[in-house]
């Protein structure tokens, strides 16, 4: 067993049960082939010699072959059920571990790959589980009951059981080592032309652009069959390792059942003796047999247990406090936002995969109700500067406070209360354009939705869709322009109605037309709140109390020094 | 599907898993050997376990040694040909299947050309895409799982029950019966349950992806706004409801192969009983006796794959649907019967007047009474709000959208009385959904023109700006860059695709949205070198980005779906 297989029977308990109730049932099955075998064999000896057909002996073995039917029934639900409950058991350890990853970092992760893993990803525990365990607790169990019944019986036939039995493993070893390497080189060729199709039909439209796509249709027909060449070369050798088991397998059969053919020619043997080797051998092999092709099933679901665990044990990002309940207590209540002086001192910011700080040594006051505008180019510390008063990022040295008190000491949740942030791409969710309004305010009746979208120039285009403020918008808000998803994320803040506005370019990327929309939407946001706005153009600025240039990670107009401790207007 | 699809589609419905075979079937001669091998396979194992009843039991006459040789030596030889066979089988099959399913590739790449782009879905959306070259490998499917084991269990369960009938009629009567209800009951059985129960899992899994993405994607902003608890309970419900639906489906699911065991252990002992009852009557050898109990045993062995197969069919069938829909769909544009020439001697201007498009016969006009004049040698740049048109009077230009009134002339020639291949090579450049092929830079760039000598695909790398970047790669021109430009970045991106519509150099040169996606000082520097680079030709710059248009020769704004000239000197007459 591997490593990350002993983790998984320690962590999901409903593996371990499974592996109990599958060695159960697999000794109990090996117990019905046992009889099944024994009393086959005695009905046809006894039809043979020309005794009465004897009804009771028949109805026995109808009765093991019904056992025997239900234990393969219970063992299959069983294993399914338990497949269930352990991708159960992940998932919600998953959903629970995001919680203590950072809010931009996750959201800097690759798109997607958290939730296929979650959905489809962890359906390869399926065979791993109902295949490849259900198969290695038979293997345990079934060979050892059935060779120690045929020793009972005719230990002649069960030494050659005993002897050939551990060449299957030893065979498969010998022939997977040999073939691994050459077969891990054939699958990464594999892999690459059969992206091929998809690459090309992906670029058909570009293709026909310049007009070569009639040359194309040659092209895919090549390397489908490049494809082909390629994928029997790979099955070609690792067919192989199946090819000697399956021989082993069946030439034991033969070495069983010829020697004693020859034995009952001698009158050495019975025939009901006889009859019962020969149904309970092939038996003895046939678990090994599926544990070999189990096997192949069980790499891509122990590949995803990793996937998993490396998720699991990936750093906790040290700044969110909800990781740590037992620091909840030690929480201060945070300030009233109407009336607090948000403040950086000497702050230096880095990101762990980056050698130059984002922000270096930056100090800045807001003072409660000012409207500062932050410019500079793209990559120069703008939104880490709002990520910082968000608390999403945490100073490597200096301090953010919110009227004297340290922002890492408050309560996050309840800071982040009071701040209302829309961010330069914000996230739609795939619920209905009222619903995503409400993201703040969950109870908020319709009327105060509709007030919220009116006052982020969101009203007309919400309106003018199928189902207005019922439609459910599509992943990520599909359907709407930036410039929309921008107005929504507006009237988000409009109906959260906090005292704090952190505005990270509300009007990058958006047409002329969005731009003076949205333009009037934050203006009338602003007013009567403090507010810092990440500001690229121009059509914000004059609305601004302050602009503060950024710059490489560094304030370059220090401005805020001036205005330092002049009385808040 | 657009609606125009389902209409035209008279065979949607109608058995979409036949129509997929039909496309296989051509190949039969490469499937035929594969199902043989298969067949001889599963043959082989039970013809072993039933000549060694034989022997055995007659060995038990103690007959002299010469009347079981035969047997033994059969034994043996089936014993070493099983496994042989069963490789031959996996090899053959792989390689049948794999010929057959290249050839409906290129089936499907030939019904996808004329669609392309606007005439599916697919082309709009990454995952339907990769969707849609799932849905072809089910053929592989089809035929692997489903097709060549169901022939094999045929041929097995027909032997089996032929050979039994020839020693025992009413034996061979029995146990054919059962075979026969086991692979036509059981099969059924996981369709109606799969069918059923699938419906209610895929939607619990949407949702539990759905959330999962909010969780993610959307953390920032579920943080910001407290909606964190919601957003993560909505995921514990999904994945909830879907380990419920999974236990509940357990039980139906295994019950199928249950129920094959139930009707071997019948057929098992319905026969011996016969046997026993003829034996006893004089009326059947007793070596026959126990071949046929062991061949009711062993026959159904065979059948184990079915329910398997079944579970397989109910996703085949969905792929096998999309694609007769695919198949059915209508292509967007129809070349005229006898298409006119399209002269490209002299440096051409285009005339648009009052053009109409309409992406659904039934939909709202996106372009209704559009007019523009590109004169020869000279740079329009298109400007207008998202969802405005410019895209589709691009895709109209280069006819892959139709236009109902109007018209577009090129040279003098309505573009409706050309063919598609003709227009194309007179208007292109860079497209919305231009794609960057996972092959070397140098590839990326000959697509444009095969003929084009490192002369000039250094000049038109010169020119996007992007030859230092180039020469500066340790594999220089033949860098691979990854699927769909994956190690570029945005800017390196957006430069090839310039480079390699300047290399097509086409007498009208269309660029739609060349900066789209990029930070605002990048987009910047990208647009002057754009608008540098197409100095003197007859050029259609579609974009969002009105700074630093100045340079263009024209700039005009679309809105309301007509067009109207721009100064650029008051940039607030645009926001107006």
């Amino acid at each position: 067993m591997q490593p990350v297989e002993r983790r998984l029977m320690r962590e999901v308990p409903a593996l371990r049960r499974h592996m109990a109730y599958s060695t159960a049932l697999a000794l109990l099955g090996a117990a019905t082939v046992v009889a099944q075998a024994g009393l086959l064999a005695k009905v046809c000896a006894d039809g043979f010699v020309g005794h009465a057909v004897r009804d009771t002996a028949l109805a026995a073995l109808a009765a093991v072959l019904t056992l025997r039917a239900l234990l393969t029934w219970a063992r299959g639900t069983l294993a399914q059920r338990a497949a269930a409950d352990a991708k159960h058991t992940l998932r919600e350890r998953i959903t629970s571990r995001l919680r203590r990853t950072g809010p931009l970092r996750l959201a800097a992760r690759r798109h997607g790959e958290t939730a296929t893993l979650l959905t489809r990803g962890l359906d390869a525990l399926d065979a791993y589980v109902v295949g490849y365990l259900t198969t290695m607790t038979a293997t345990a169990v079934v060979p050892l009951t059935v060779t120690a019944w045929l020793w009972w019986t005719d230990w002649t036939s069960a030494l050659i059981v005993v002897v050939t039995l551990p060449l299957i493993p030893v065979f498969g070893a010998l022939v997977g080592m040999h073939t691994a390497q050459r077969t891990a080189r054939q699958w990464r060729l594999l892999s690459r032309l059969g992206g091929h199709f998809l690459d090309v039909v992906a670029g058909l439209p570009t293709l026909r652009a310049f007009g070569r796509e009639v040359h194309q249709t040659r092209v895919v027909g090549e390397m489908a069959d490049a494809h082909r060449r390629a994928t029997v070369r790979t099955l070609r050798v690792a067919f192989l390792s199946s090819l000697v088991l399956e021989t082993v397998a069946t030439l034991s059969v033969a070495l069983v059942a010829v020697p004693v053919g020859l034995r009952l020619l001698a009158g050495e043997l019975d025939l009901r003796t006889a009859l019962t080797v020969l149904f309970l051998a092939p038996e003895a092999y046939l678990p090994l047999r599926a544990a070999g092709a189990a096997f192949h099933d069980s790499a891509e679901g122990i590949a995803v247990a990793e996937r998993v665990f490396a998720l699991l044990d990936e750093e906790d990002d040290q700044h969110d406090e909800g990781t740590v309940p037992q620091r909840a207590a030690r929480l201060l209540a945070a300030p009233d936002g109407r009336t607090a002086r948000l403040r950086l001192d000497r702050v230096t910011v880095r990101y762990p995969d980056r050698p130059i700080p984002a922000l270096h040594d930056v100090s800045l006051t807001v003072r409660p109700g000012e409207h500062v505008a932050l410019v500079g180019p793209s990559g120069a510390g703008k939104s880490t500067l709002l990520s910082l008063l968000l608390g999403f990022a945490v100073p490597a040295s200096g301090r953010v406070t919110v009227d004297g008190t340290d922002l890492g000491a408050l309560d996050a949740d309840a800071w982040r209360a009071q701040v209302a942030w829309v961010p330069q791409r914000p996230h739609l969710f795939a619920v209905s354009v009222a619903d995503n309004i409400r993201l703040g305010r969950p109870h908020a009746d319709i009327a105060e939705v509709r007030a919220a979208a009116r006052a982020a120039c969101a009203d007309r285009f919400v309106e003018a869709l199928p189902n207005g403020y019922d439609t459910v918008l599509g992943e990520q808000g599909a359907g709407l322009s930036a410039g929309q998803r921008q107005r929504i994320a507006l009237a988000r803040a409009f109906l959260k109605d906090a005292p704090v506005l952190l505005l990270d370019e509300p009007t990058a990327h958006l047409d002329p037309e969005s731009e003076a929309a949205v333009t009037r939407a934050t203006v009338a946001l602003m007013r009567g709140r403090t507010a810092v706005v990440v500001a690229h153009r121009t059509s914000l600025l004059p609305h601004a109390d302050r602009i503060v240039t950024v710059r490489a990670g560094a304030l370059v107009a220090p401005r805020a020094d001036v205005t330092e401790g002049l009385p808040a207007s | 599907m657009t609606e125009r699809a389902r209409t035209a589609a008279p065979a949607r419905g109608s058995r979409p898993t036949i129509r997929l075979l039909r496309f296989l079937l051509p190949h039969w001669r490469r499937l035929l050997p594969a199902a043989l091998a298969a067949a001889g396979s599963e043959l082989a194992a039970a013809a072993l376990t039933a000549t060694a009843a034989w022997l055995i039991t007659r060995a038990a006459q103690q007959p002299p040694l010469a009347a079981v040789s035969v047997a033994i030596v059969a034994v043996r030889a089936l014993a070493l040909g099983r496994g042989t066979l069963r490789y031959a089988d996996r090899l053959l099959g792989h390689d049948g299947v794999l010929r057959a399913v290249a050839g409906f590739r290129t089936r499907i790449y030939e019904a996808l050309v004329p669609l392309a782009p606007a005439g599916t879905p697919a082309f709009r959306s990454g995952d339907l895409l990769t969707r849609l070259v799932d849905d072809v490998d089910a053929a592989q499917d089809l035929l692997l799982r489903v097709l060549i084991p169901v022939a094999a269990g045929c041929v097995v369960a027909t032997g089996a029950g032929v050979t039994a009938a020839l020693l025992l009629p009413q034996a061979g009567a029995l146990l054919g019966l059962l075979l026969a209800l086991a692979g036509v009951l059981v099969p059924g059985l996981v369709l109606a349950v799969s069918r059923r129960a699938g419906r209610a899992e895929k939607a619990a899994r949407a949702e539990l992806a759905a959330a999962t993405l909010d969780l993610t994607r959307g953390a920032a902003d579920l943080a910001a706004y407290g909606a964190r608890d919601r957003a993560e309970g909505r995921a514990r419900d999904a994945s909830a409801r879907i380990a419920a639906l999974e236990r509940s489906a357990a039980l139906t699911t295994t019950s199928a192969s249950a129920v094959v065991l139930l009707l071997q252990g019948g057929a098992t002992v319905g026969v011996t009983w016969l046997a026993l009852r003829a034996h006893a009557a004089g009326a059947l050898p007793a070596v026959h006796l126990t071949v046929l109990a062991v061949l009711a045993l062993v026959s159904f062995e065979a059948l184990a794959p079915l329910p398997g197969a079944a579970r397989r069919l109910v996703a085949v069938r969905a792929s096998a649907r999309r694609l007769a829909d695919l198949l059915d769909t209508p292509p967007p544009v129809a070349d005229p019967p006898v298409p006119l020439p399209l002269d490209t001697d002299e440096p051409l201007g285009v005339d648009i007047t009052d053009l109409r498009v309409r992406h659904r016969a039934d939909g709202p006009a996106a372009l209704d009474g559009v007019s523009l004049r590109l004169p020869p040698g000279r740079r329009v740049a298109l400007l207008g709000a998202s969802g405005s048109g410019k895209s589709t009077l691009i895709a109209a230009l280069m006819r892959f959208v139709p236009y109902e009134a109007g018209s577009i002339r090129v040279g003098g020639r309505e573009l409706r009385d050309c063919s598609g291949a003709d227009v194309r090579r007179v208007i292109t450049g860079m497209t919305q959904d231009a794609h960057v092929f996972h092959t070397t830079i140098r590839a990326n760039l000959l697509l444009a023109r095969p003929d084009a000598t490192d002369g000039d695909l250094r000049e038109a790398a010169r020119r996007a700006r992007l030859l230092d970047w180039i020469e500066s790669l340790a594999e220089g021109w033949d860098t691979f860059v990854g699927g769909d430009g994956a190690t570029l970045s945005g800017g390196q991106r957006r430069r090839l695709l310039l480079a390699r519509a300047l290399l097509a150099d086409p007498p009208v040169l269309v660029l739609d949205e060349p900066t789209e996606g990029l930070d605002p000082d990048t987009a910047a520097a990208v647009l002057a070198d754009v608008l540098d680079a197409t100095r003197g030709r007859t050029t259609l710059l579609v974009t969002h980005e009105q700074s630093g248009l100045a340079a263009a020769d024209e700039t005009v704004v679309l809105e309301g779906g007509r067009i109207r000239p721009v100064s650029l000197n008051s940039p607030a007459t645009v926001a107006r």
